[in-house]
């Protein structure tokens, strides 16, 4: 996983995305879900390459529940964007590199 | 400037893979083209990348998960030397040596002296109008992805087959009750899953069943089922809708330059060979028998030699 990726956890949610300025996109997975290993290495792309605009989060969802419903996700992995600590908006699926920017450009 | 191989492999699942594992030890340096992301089948690894336990898998007495045998074979693949490439093969030309091969772009990115098909076959859908909105929002075509999120819920599984029943057993995990929605009025299934539904108290088999429409704003709060009998329709309250009714092979950009079934399965000539000399397939794209992981990995190893000795004959 790449350096510039958080990993983020029921506790530290509210303070590393509900009061961060900025795009924040947090990636809901588990280990359990191939879809989700899938789309790992290009998120750590998308981290690197948008670092400084976008800020990456990893939620693994089997230890954070209580996120997890807040947001109510019900499939993964589930991509939500969030704008000043505000949900922007929310892709469902694996999708390709381009795909993913092209959704999230209008955020960024 | 496209790209000039003497192999090009598309698709990642047990054939693409294993056809990279032995042209890669043949010192044929091929490219496999591994697909893109999605939550359908049609993705890096194929199938298996949705699935469970695969226990019917030789040398894994244990069991082992779908991703996890792809995450080996891909390792095995890469160990060799096979250059994996996350990208979709859009479109091929097969009517001239060498056969080109499009990515992305107007221009071709490979030139392959030849070609092996591995590109699977993908889950079918309901067909339902309002499918596509309620795909993760109650609909799902990955039990193991979102089974989790059905705790405590009720839920439905449409289909008959080994993937329905085998869905269905893993979601009772979770879920308080699983209804089984079959067409027919017995299972496609083998023994062993038509026994373990049958006799598990959470699964309610309900046969000669069709699924009409999708109810629920964003999410899924029911459906409703028709019974092919009768004709009669019923509302069925579930917030989950699992499907495994079968599947389609990936064969669309090769219609009108490699004989197909009418089916759309890829027609196999001796061996591994395609209707084009130098184009080989393997995998469930030219299987619509066996479809197993094994028989998908054995004929990748078929297309691999093949092609292998093909090329040998071409003095390439």
């Amino acid at each position: 996983m790449s350096d510039n990726i958080i990993t983020l956890s029921d506790a530290t949610f509210d303070e590393q995305v509900g009061a961060a300025e900025g795009a924040v996109l947090v990636d809901f997975w588990a280990e359990w879900c191939g879809p989700c290993k899938v789309i790992a290495p290009i998120l750590d792309e998308i981290a690197s390459e948008q670092a400084g605009k976008l800020t990456v989060a990893k939620l693994n969802i089997d230890e954070n529940l209580e996120v997890t419903r807040r947001f109510d996700v019900m499939s993964i992995p589930t991509l939500i964007l969030f704008k000043d600590g505000v949900p922007q908006a929310r892709l469902v699926g694996a999708k390709p590199k381009g795909a993913l920017l092209q959704e999230l450009a209008e955020y960024l | 400037m496209p790209e000039h191989r003497k192999v090009v492999i598309i698709g990642s699942g047990p054939a693409g893979l294993t056809a990279g594992i032995y042209t890669a030890r043949a010192q044929l340096d091929p490219v496999v083209l591994e697909g893109e992301p999605s939550s359908t089948s049609d993705q890096p690894g194929g199938q298996l990348m949705l699935t469970t336990e695969v226990e019917n898998f030789p040398g894994f007495p244990d069991g082992v998960t779908g991703p996890e045998l792809m995450g080996h074979m891909r390792a095995q693949a890469l160990r060799f030397g096979a250059e994996l490439k996350t990208v979709k093969a859009t479109k091929v030309d097969l009517s001239a040596r060498p056969f080109k091969v499009w990515v992305d772009g107007e221009e071709p990115s490979y030139l392959a002296d030849s070609l092996i098909v591995a590109t699977g076959a993908r889950s079918l859908m309901l067909g339902l109008p309002n499918e596509d909105r309620l795909l993760g929002y109650g609909l799902s075509t990955c039990a193991t992805c979102d089974g989790f999120f059905y705790r405590g819920h009720e839920i439905a599984v449409v289909g008959g087959g080994d993937s329905a029943i085998e869905e269905a057993t893993f979601l009772t995990r979770f879920a308080t009750k699983v209804h089984l929605l079959v067409r027919r009025d017995q299972l496609r299934a083998s023994k062993i899953m038509q026994e373990r539904a049958l006799h598990n108290d959470k699964i309610e088999i309900h046969w000669n069943t069709k699924v009409t429409a999708l109810h629920g704003e964003p999410k899924l709060t029911s459906i409703t089922v028709e019974d092919t009998v009768t004709g009669a329709s019923s509302p069925l309250e579930v917030t989950g809708i699992f499907v495994a009714i079968g599947h389609v092979p990936n064969t669309s950009i090769f219609e009108g330059q490699l004989e197909l079934h009418d089916n759309g399965y890829i027609a196999m000539g001796e061996g591994s060979r395609t209707s084009v000399e130098g184009v080989f397939a393997c995998g469930d794209v030219q299987d619509h028998v066996y479809r197993q992981a094994i028989t998908s990995a054995g004929s990748g190893c078929m297309a691999a030699i093949d092609a292998e000795r093909w090329l040998e004959g071409q003095g390439a």
